[in-house]
This record gives C-alpha cells, structure tokens and sequence, in this order.
C-alpha cells in the first residue's frame, strides 16, 4: 500500500498492522517477537477460547519521517485488546528497551478495553509495570506518546496508561475512561450512567471531550495521516518527567474539579470552558473542532 | 490489622498519622528520620478528589527533598465508579498519583506499599502497585473483579469459575493469587513489630522492576520475563538514538 | 479446542518470494492466517486450531477447494480461527496466497 491510500486509511477500520504499517515509513518496521515466533497466551485454551500468534499487540522498531522510533499496536478486535500475560510483557520489553536505546520516542497505539479478566492478575500487574517503565522511559529524556482511536477505546487500566503518557492523541471514536459505560451502569444504575446512550458516553469519555478539558493533546480526523502528524507535533513538544511537571498537572487537574466539579454533562463542561455553541461540539467537523480548542485555554498545556 | 493497630505498630513512640475522609496522610518518627504515610482506609472507593490529595502529599514530600521513605497503606475499593469522575477525567487523576510516587521513587524517596484490607482494579493500580516494593498482611484482599462480575462479564457459570480458579492463579482475586503472579513481594507477620520488618525492605529494595521474575519463579506467570526479555534483546542495538 | 491438520502435495511451488505473511484478526466470525514458505515446494500443510468442534469434514473441504485452486506449493498455514464461516475462511486463504505472491 503505498502513497494516499496509506495516509486516507481509516485508523478506526483498520487492523493493528494495517495503523502501524501506515503511520510508519514504507518498509520502515521490523516486529519483535513477530507472529511466527507464536509466544501466545498460555491461559486461554482453559477457558476453550481461541489465542492468536501475537497475542494481539504487535511491537517493534520503525522510523517516523526518518526518526528512529519504537513502536506498540493493540489490536482491538482481539479479546477487547485487553491486556494478558504475553501482551503485556511485550509492551513492557519494548519500553524497558527504550531506556537504554533511546529512540526518538515511543509511539503506543491503544486499543484496549484493559484488563484481559481471564488473565486477570497477569494483566493488571503487567499494567502496573507498563506505567513503570513509561515513567523510566520519559526520566530517559524519551517521548511516549500515545495515539487514541480505535474500536476497544482506551478503557480501565488502559487508561491510567495512558494518563502516564507525555503526550496524547485522540479522535472521535477514541474513548477515554476507567470505569466503561457498561462497569458503572452495573455498578451504580442506569440513572447515573446509562450505557445504551451513545451520545452520553461520547459526552463523557469521548475524544472531543478529552481534547476540550485537556486530558488529550490533539485531535485527529479518522486517518492514519492526521495521527502521523499529530504524533510528530507532539514529539517535538514532550513535557519532562520532573517536579515541575507534576506540580503544574497537580495544579490543573484541582482547578480543573473547582470549575466544574458540579457539572452533571460534558455540554455543560463545554459551556463553561467558553465554548460557544457546545450543543454543536458532537457535529462538529475537524476543522471547527480545532478552531473551538484554539480557544479553550484548559486544552493546552505541557503538565501530564 | 486494623489501621489503627498498623501505625502503633510502626510508630511505638506515637505518631502524626490521620484519616480523613478514608483518606490518609500524615508520618512519624522512623529509624533516624521519618516515615511518611499516605493511603486509602475503609475500604473506600478512590475518586478524583482523594487521588487529587494523596498526590499532593507526594509531591510535598519530593519538595521536602529529604529522602524519606513513603509508605503507602491500602485498605481500598476499586476506583470511584460515577459519571462525573469520568467525565472530570480519573484516569488522569489517577495516573497523576501514580506518576507522583514513581517520582518521588526516583527521587530518592523508597516508596513501599502495605495492602491491609481490600483493594481492586484502578485504585490498586494507582496506588498499591505504583510503589517500588509491596507488601501485604495476611487476610489483604486484592482483586481486579470480583468473579461473580467477572461470571456477568465472561458469561461463565461462576461455580465454572470457581473450579477454574483452583487449578490457576492467573485470574482470580485473593492474596495469594497476586503474591504468586509477582505483583505482592512480601507478606508480613503481623505477630512481630512492624517497623523492623518495613525497615528491611527498605534495606533490601530492588534495583529495577523484579515482579516478572517473581511472577516466573512463583508459578504465577510462567511466561512473562522471558517474553519482556525476549523483546527487549530482540530491539536492542537496532535503534540508536540519543 | 480442536486441532486439525491437513497435508496436501501440489504440482508446483506458490508463485512469488515472500517468506511469511499474515491476515485476518481472531475475533467472532473471523480467523487469522500464518503464512511460512517452509516446506518442500510441492508439499502444503495447513494447522487449524479452532474453538467449535465437530467441522472437521468441512475445513478439510475447504482447504482441499483452496490447495486445488491457489497450488500453494512450499507453505505451511497455520490458523487461529475465531468462529469463521466457511466462505470467510476461503476468501482469507486466497488473501494470504495473493500476500504471498506479491
């Protein structure tokens, strides 16, 4: 594939391989630990389930417009894209190679609902260690940076990972949350969260959300090009893991809670952030989005 | 152990630890200097707000610069599971916690975690498992789901579940469970003075993240080391950058 | 879990010089293929590990279609199948010979 097919590929449609063949330089990436290899889950046939031969996440090393890069892709329509044994310890031996190798960042595409419950323990400690070596990697001077917007979201422990990235970026479809629709609906009813409302979850977790209230740092169309840019702007533009980083996270994040800590929907949220007309946030094209974020002064910031 | 009976234990000669709000902060006098002392009480669900103040805590220390150990108590539910503090953004404040004791780890702070009670799924992440070294008293129960929910969600039967459970420790909560996958280093005797016992594992901290090899060695998760190995020398010496 | 081999011998090896290649995703309805230009160029064996037992008469069915058509001389495919249709699996065969051949 070669050319504008490459760049006008639906990240959302697309398959793991089909983001990070695209997003990187034709002919660029060699996989780690590739399908051949088959170091699958030692813990799904317990459960009769199928296993693939890279345990949904593929990992390797690639260039970005020339820049040496390492690279993580979850794929989403496998088991959620949740996190294992195998995947994760794949995820966690790409970073912790980073410390030492210093690429120019680290690109972890997410696609994930969290933890794969069927290897529970695994999978939430593999998350844990993730964050670890995220935070040795950024300590190393190297960016990570990760790009949202796949068919799982970024759900659960997926997204404290991605809360412990330098920089973020999202799309429409890319969810952002802890608790899923489904998780707080079960939990807590339907009158706090009702899960079959597409446009309240999108309200809520949505990329357009995320980008607005700053816990994204870009928004992207649905195109691998718009990702490919947005992660080149954000490798440039990577906070350091410091003091100084986190105080002024800490500072923003409680501003954040006193300003709308009693708003009860996103478009109120929106509101309150000066958006002119936050009904329309949801229809929105890129192009308006963008001109709306450009003003909302909560969306930029170097504190994460 | 009850909280109350913990801190006696750590701080004989008294100490200025508090609850507020399920919320705890404060240290005490330790070896020849202090202890410092965040954490979750009361099976308390973890939100926006309580990561909010239990971060600010840590960074607090980091400023002091002192070098003093963090202890990080948890007796706590899973994240708090409402609208608003996803739409206020918890992973970001949750991460932001975790972030914050890698941080003060790094800075010289040993960050070491003591699971007394119940913890679960994003606040087990953000807290217990952010420290360099975890230990646990017995009768801690950790958990990423509760297997009737995770019988909901998989659509196992849960006496399925249960059965499943005994010939694996892969998947389901309890102590021993996350002490065999890696994730808990230690489980103290809560017989014996506390203080001694913390003080050691402070003494004898690991040098970089030991829970897969742990997890290897136990039988918890058979393949994990070698497939992060397996990565790690497969990438290194392709790329050089720096 | 049920495990299925198939060998065949074709009359030629497939056609291009790709060394392995892999398509499709394991999810419901649908299966992944491992492609490996491993084998001797006119022997062929296909691995299928699949969840639904009890259809084996039919993957042979439709792989013997596919040896047949595609002469995939020299591959080994393995297959992670997620609950395929036979059609599905058909169409993703053709796939991975058509990735090889590039």
């Amino acid at each position: 594939m070669a050319g504008p097919d490459r760049d006008r590929l639906s990240w959302y449609e697309a398959s793991a391989r089909q983001r990070l063949d695209a997003l990187l330089d034709p002919g660029s990436f060699t996989e780690a630990l590739g399908p051949e290899e088959r170091r699958m889950s030692p813990h799904l046939p317990l459960f009769d389930l199928p296993r693939a031969f890279d345990d949904g996440i593929v990992v390797g090393t690639g260039q970005l417009n020339g820049k040496p890069v390492y690279i993580a892709a979850q794929e989403g329509r496998f088991m959620g894209g949740a996190f294992g044994e195998v995947h994760g310890g794949k995820l966690v031996g790409l970073l912790r190679a980073a410390v030492e190798g210093k690429p120019a960042a680290v690109l972890i595409l997410l696609d994930t609902g969290g933890v794969r419950l069927q290897e529970a323990n695994a999978g939430e400690t593999a998350i844990a260690e993730t964050m670890r070596a995220i935070a040795e990697v950024r300590a190393a001077g190297v960016p990570v940076v990760g790009l949202i917007g796949g068919r799982a979201g970024c759900f659960g422990g997926g997204g404290l990972i991605a809360g412990t990235c330098s920089r973020l970026a999202v799309s429409e479809g890319g969810r952002i949350s802890v608790s899923g629709p489904e998780v707080i609906e079960t939990n807590k009813g339907a009158e706090e969260f009702d899960s079959k409302d597409r446009a309240l979850v999108w309200r809520t977790m949505g990329g357009k959300h995320r980008r607005l209230i700053g816990g994204a740092d870009a928004f992207c169309d649905d195109t691998v090009s718009s990702f490919r840019t947005a992660a080149l702007t954000l490798i440039a533009d990577a906070p350091a893991f410091d003091l100084a980083t986190l105080d002024a996270e800490q500072a923003r994040l409680r501003k954040r809670i006193e300003r709308f800590g009693e708003c009860r929907d996103g478009t109120e949220v929106w509101a309150k952030l000066g958006v002119n007309d936050p009904d329309a946030v949801p229809a929105m094209d890129t192009r308006v989005f963008d001109e709306t974020v450009a003003r909302v002064e909560e969306a930029v910031h170097d504190a994460r | 152990m009850t909280l109350a009976e913990i801190l006696a234990s750590l701080f004989p000669e008294g100490h200025a630890v508090t609850v507020a709000d399920g919320l705890i902060s404060g240290e005490g006098p330790f070896e020849r200097g202090r202890l410092r002392v965040i954490g979750v009480d009361g099976d308390t669900p973890l939100g926006v707000e309580g990561a909010l103040d239990l971060a600010g805590h840590v960074l607090d220390a980091v400023r002091a610069g002192d070098q003093a150990p963090i202890l990080v108590a948890v007796d706590s539910d899973s994240q708090r599971m409402s609208r608003r503090d996803e739409l206020l953004g918890l992973n970001e404040c949750l991460a932001h916690l975790a972030k914050a004791l890698l941080l003060a780890d790094r800075r010289g702070h040993p960050t070491v975690g003591l699971l007394y009670g119940h913890s679960a799924a994003g606040a087990f992440i953000a807290t217990a498992l952010a420290t360099r070294v975890l230990a646990a008293l017995p009768g801690a129960d950790p958990s990423v789901m509760d297997l009737p929910s995770v019988a909901r969600v998989t659509k196992l039967p849960l006496d399925k579940l249960q059965e499943m459970a005994k010939s694996t420790p892969v998947f389901a909560p309890g102590l021993d469970n996350m002490l065999a996958t890696g994730a808990v280093h230690a489980v103290l005797d809560p017989h014996k003075p506390l203080a001694p016992q913390i003080r050691d594992l402070i003494a004898a901290l690991p040098e970089r993240d030991e829970r897969d090899r742990l997890g290897q060695e136990r039988g918890g998760r058979p393949v994990a080391q070698a497939v992060a190995e397996s990565v790690a020398q497969a990438v290194a010496g392709r790329v050089r950058g720096g | 879990m049920e495990s299925l081999t198939f060998r065949h011998t074709t009359t030629k090896p497939l056609a291009g010089s790709k060394l392995q290649a892999i398509t499709g995703v394991v999810a419901s309805g649908n299966l992944e293929i491992l492609l490996e230009r491993v084998l001797p160029p006119d022997a062929v064996e296909i691995a299928i590990a699949t969840p639904i037992a009890g259809y084996g008469q039919v993957w042979e069915a439709v792989v013997a279609d596919f040896v047949a058509r595609a002469q995939p001389g020299g591959v080994r495919i393995s297959i992670n199948d997620g609950g395929a249709r036979p059609d599905t699996v058909a169409l993703r065969l053709l796939q991975g010979a058509r990735l090889m051949e590039a």
